[in-house]
């Protein structure tokens, strides 16, 4: 049976959102209080002992990342929270900010300070007015109370956080597109290396991490990253948030431990299929994630074996998909969002996503034909490798697993047949 | 430095920390195809062409890649040619297949990468898509369909010249190089440098093909044909040929000239003397009565195109004198007609530039002093390659030949307009001597030589120290003018051009200009100066004998008629 933990979703529906006094009654701020007597190499020492890894997607260590930073010692260096949230399928972040925002708040005065910076900024998904309203507000409170702004808790350490909105481009989550747009500049991907540490924000030394990333630093710094990472496998430190949606009756976001099984996931948590829908596939890490069948759903959740099964934790989106749907629309639609999302910058990816979204119609129109496989074949082998950014490295997993797992649905469109009965194919097909 | 080891493919290489793989490649003699990459222009990685091996999961693009320590790269697998041609098919899936009937046909980037891709068939689905061409104004010629997105011109365009005209807008298939609001390039502060088509790997921005008319006029009895050709025609034209960059190949052009039928062939560097007498004398009658100080340069129309749009009031700082272009264009329908018992409305002025905004310059309705507009078609040396071309000349092989008395007659100071700091150069020569009554031994000013953005230097002229400047290319041009504009100052002279390297690098230069083969057509102009007998001016006897028999003396009324001009403000 699965179960639940509750390490960064500690506070969520007990605190009052504009309550800094709720947030100091739920133990709120002594992370920082604590920090302040710990040297850099200290925190960084307990985030690396936490194994916590990056939660925005790409699952980079965070100890490393903080290591990294840490070691170049040009200054000023930037704190950013990636508040973009971009992903299908994820709505994780949004539940910290909304419920538990000084959370967020002490954690980037925490990284803050251990990397000696004054500057943070949250860019927040533009589709979030309310999220950016109750960051406002507790930026606000934080600073009238003294846990922000100048000579923080009587010490000579400032920091202040600024916060930002971008204009809803998903490629603005990708961490130096986003620096791009907070400079003001068009949110397209830069050329690395150089690496965001050396070469960030207004081409300064800058931390990006995600908003779950930072909710998770508090409880590591109050508790030991040893204690963190005692919630999770021995790869996959502490918890993951999760969203749940599609077709299972209760969707949501929900903190499991890492080690849960998707299946549990699916099942315990979510309920299964609304009334007696069978299970037809599920798609993991939002629409850059892939899609597996029932044969994967005893994969724990964790970075080591959903990565030897094909599989990536990624924001932690879990999209539960019933027979009453046809895989090839599925894709389809998959296709169009990329199409819709590239920044038009590279080749492969500008040029690439047309290319596989125009064969996927034509399938969805009963006009595939057999050598269209092989077509996608070779995008789906030469995107992935060959894209600028991760955004075109990742358009074509879940159209290229969708096709490992229902050849037959495709093949059966190219003679007008769908078996979901959802693409209606014009008189007489091709 | 510190020396970075690695191995590409078979060989053992090392270079400076830094380098990226693609110039490691280049050093190690192993070609890596590329399409966005331009060497003088900053790395964008965007078309994907130029990815290797190293051993990572992903690909990476040479381009801009740095080389690391230990580095294995692998330019040549199924993996990488494999990507490359992905790449290159997406691309072309999504071009017109006009290479027939296309201006770059025969020197365009993407159809020598599928040849050498051996590409033969696309197999991706038709995405081309047809746009409207612009070619709303005299010089540049925009044709959307064909553009590949890779970058260069926006760079150019913004980066070096500081036009910023074009950029890109849009996202995935919509993503565009645009003009704010899509609008034509004439209603634009376009300057017609033509620098974005010199730079475009494809056909996408070109220079207005003018070769019919001129086609026309030599097939016509009853006009007199007269060419003349720009400084910098002479050390590029030959690589349109297969000839190497910085060869001099003056004898060839005017002999080549004469093959296409033109009656008289002769030298903008008759004017360019003519010039130096003109703005010298301006120069030294503004220090000695008061006026406008520093005085600017003012013959190349795309930085007059500038001022007129960006720098209005700086107008009264720059020289009234004509382009040399222009004053030839006068001249030839007004001196040379009366000397040659000719008609001027027969006379027809073609001028070899290596320029695209001297096609806009040349219709500026007040460049019409002789009663005619002076100066008929100007071709760019592309063109006229292009031509010559059509017309079997055999450029190579031809015996070189002089040209036409006696607009034909120059000197070394002539010669070296054609390369940033020439102008400052010869004006120098001449107004050493004029002011100090001395002959100047040495003529080489080597301080203002050379392809660098911004060059200064002082010069005493008879006990009086003059402060000069010259700037190549609008980006470093903006810099002096905003310290002009600021009061920040104290330079008494100071020559722009447009181009970045002056003329030699020029918008209408034979494709694949970069800065190194720049820096081999400047030493073939300061070789030719060299050469000459004459390297002042003032000691042109041809110059001498116009002004004798002509136009009294510089800055005549005359002169003022014929050779010097005014300016507006186009600010928007
Ligand atoms: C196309 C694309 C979109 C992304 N969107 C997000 C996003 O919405 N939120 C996020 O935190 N990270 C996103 N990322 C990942 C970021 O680039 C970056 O890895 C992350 O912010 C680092 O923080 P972390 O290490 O804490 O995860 C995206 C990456 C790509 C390539
Ligand atoms: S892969 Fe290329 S086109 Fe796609 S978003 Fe990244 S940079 Fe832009
Ligand atoms: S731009 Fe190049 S590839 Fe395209 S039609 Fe012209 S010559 Fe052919
Ligand atoms: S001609 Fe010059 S100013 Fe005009 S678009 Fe091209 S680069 Fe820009
Ligand atoms: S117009 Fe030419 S130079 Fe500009 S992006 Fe297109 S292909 Fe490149
Ligand atoms: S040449 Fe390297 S990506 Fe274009």
């Amino acid at each position: 049976m699965a179960k639940i933990v509750e390490l960064i979703t500690e506070n969520v529906g007990k605190v009052r959102p504009d309550s800094l006094e709720d947030y100091l009654n739920a133990s709120g701020y002594e992370a920082l209080k604590k920090a302040f007597k710990m040297t850099p190499e200290e925190i960084i020492e307990e985030v690396k002992k936490s194994n916590l890894r990056g939660r925005g997607g790409a699952g980079y260590p965070t100890g490393s990342k903080w290591e990294q930073l840490h070691e170049i010692d040009e200054t000023p260096k930037y704190i950013v929270c990636n508040a973009d949230e971009g992903e299908p399928g994820t709505f994780k972040d949004k539940i910290i900010m909304d419920k538990d925002p000084f959370k967020l708040v002490e954690a980037m005065t925490i990284a803050g300070y251990t990397f000696g910076s004054n500057h943070g900024y949250i860019y927040i998904r533009g589709e979030y007015p309310l999220s950016k309203k109750t960051m406002q507000k507790a930026v606000d409170l934080a600073k009238e109370a003294g846990y922000l702004g100048d000579n923080i808790l009587g010490t000579d350490y400032s920091f202040d956080i600024h916060i930002r909105t971008g204009a809803g481009a998903y490629v603005c989550g990708e961490n130096s597109a986003q620096l791009n747009s907070l400079e003001g500049k068009v949110g397209r991907p830069r050329i690395k290396p150089p690496h965001l540490a050396e070469v960030g924000l207004f081409k300064k030394p800058t931390l990006v991490n995600n908003v779950e990333s930072f909710a998770a630093i508090p409880y590591i710094v109050l508790n030991g990253g040893e204690k963190y990472a005692s919630f999770g496998t021995k790869e996959s430190g502490g918890t993951k948030l999760v969203c749940l949606s599609g077709n299972v009756v209760n969707r949501g976001v929900y903190e499991v431990p890492f080690g849960t099984t998707i299946r549990e996931i699916i099942y315990d948590l979510g309920g299964g299929m609304p009334e007696g829908r069978k299970f037809k596939f599920a798609q993991i890490g939002g629409s850059s994630g892939p899609c597996f069948g029932e044969d994967k759903l005893d994969t724990p959740l964790c970075y080591k074996e959903t990565g030897k099964n094909g599989l990536i934790v990624g924001s932690g989106a879990l999209l539960v998909v019933d027979d009453s749907n046809c895989a090839v629309d599925f894709a389809k639609c998959i296709s169009e969002f990329f199409v819709h999302e590239s920044c038009g910058k590279c080749t492969m990816c500008r040029e690439g996503n047309r290319q596989l979204l125009r064969i996927l119609t034509r399938f969805t129109e009963g006009k595939g034909c057999k050598e269209d496989f092989a077509l996608i074949e070779q995008l789906s082998n030469v995107l992935p490798i060959s894209s600028f950014c991760g955004l075109g490295e990742t358009a074509t997993r879940a159209v290229s697993t969708c096709i490992e797992l229902f050849r037959d649905e495709f093949e059966e469109h190219i003679e007008g047949k769908c078996r979901a009965g959802i693409c209606s194919f014009s008189e007489g097909g091709k | 430095m510190k020396l970075v080891n690695l191995k590409i493919d078979d060989v053992d290489i090392s270079v400076p920390a830094g380098t990226s793989i693609l110039d490691a490649a280049k050093q190690a003699g192993i070609k890596i195809p590329t399409l966005c990459y331009h060497p003088d222009l900053p790395v964008k990685a965007s078309c994907r062409l130029c990815l290797v091996d190293t051993g990572r999961k992903k690909l990476e693009t040479a381009c801009s890649t740095p080389v690391k320590e230990g580095m294995k790269v692998i330019t040549n697998s199924k993996k990488v040619r494999d990507a490359r041609r992905t790449a290159l098919k997406l691309l072309l899936a999504n071009h017109p297949q006009d290479c027939l009937t296309c201006v770059r046909n025969g020197s365009c980037e993407l159809q020598a990468l599928a040849a050498e891709l051996n590409i033969t068939d696309i197999s991706f689905y038709n995405m081309v898509e047809k746009l409207p061409i612009d070619d709303s104004n005299l010089a540049i010629v925009r044709d959307q369909s064909k553009c590949i997105k890779c970058g260069r011109c926006i760079e150019v365009c913004q980066e070096v010249q500081c036009v910023g005209v074009i950029n890109s807008s849009f996202r995935s298939g919509e993503y565009k190089m645009t003009t704010a609001f899509d609008k034509a390039l004439a209603e634009t502060d376009c300057v017609y440098c033509g620098q974005c088509s010199a730079v475009c790997p494809v056909g996408a921005i070109y220079e207005k093909d003018d070769t019919a008319k001129v086609w026309k006029a030599l097939e016509d009895p009853d006009m007199h044909v007269v060419v003349q050709t720009a400084p910098a025609v002479r050390v590029s034209i030959g690589e349109e040929f297969g000839l190497e960059p910085g060869s001099i190949v003056t004898g060839q052009m005017v002999a080549a000239l004469r093959k296409l039928g033109f009656d008289k062939v002769f030298d903008t560097d008759f004017t360019a003397d003519l010039t130096i007498l003109e703005e010298g004398s301006e120069l030294l009658e503004r220090l000695k009565n008061g006026g406008a100080i520093p005085l600017i340069t003012s013959c190349s129309p795309g930085w007059i195109n500038f001022l007129e749009r960006f720098y209005p009031e700086l107008i009264p700082h720059v020289s009234t004198c004509k382009s040399p272009q222009q004053m030839f264009g006068a001249l030839a329908k007004t001196y040379y007609p009366q000397k040659a018992g000719l008609s001027p409305d027969k006379v027809f002025v073609v001028s070899i530039m290596p320029c695209t905004a001297k096609k806009y310059e040349c219709a500026r309705p007040e460049m019409n002093s002789s009663g005619y507009q002076d100066v008929d078609v100007v071709l760019t040396t592309r063109e006229l390659g292009r031509m010559l071309k059509q017309a079997g000349v055999n450029f190579e092989n031809l015996e070189p030949e002089e040209f036409d008395d006696p607009l034909g007659i120059s000197t070394g100071a002539a010669v070296i307009f054609g390369a940033t700091g020439g102008v400052m150069e010869a004006a120098l020569r001449t107004v050493y001597e004029i002011v100090t009554g001395t002959v100047l031994e040495d003529v080489d000013f080597k301080d203002v030589r050379g392809i660098k953005g911004i060059k200064e230097a002082e010069v005493e002229l008879d006990g009086q120290k003059v402060k000069v400047a010259v700037a190549n290319g609008l980006g470093n041009a903006k810099i002096l003018l905003d310290k002009i504009k600021n009061g920040e100052c104290d330079y008494q002279f100071i020559e722009i051009m447009c181009c970045p390297g002056g003329c030699i690098g020029g918008g209408g230069q034979p494709y694949g200009t970069t800065n190194e083969i720049k820096e081999k057509r400047i030493k073939a102009i300061y070789d030719a100066d060299k050469g000459m007998e004459l390297r002042k001016s003032h000691e042109n006897p041809a110059v001498k004998i116009l002004y004798e028999e002509f136009l009294g003396e510089p800055l005549s009324e005359k002169s003022h008629e014929l050779l010097h001009t005014h300016y507006v403000s186009k600010k928007k």
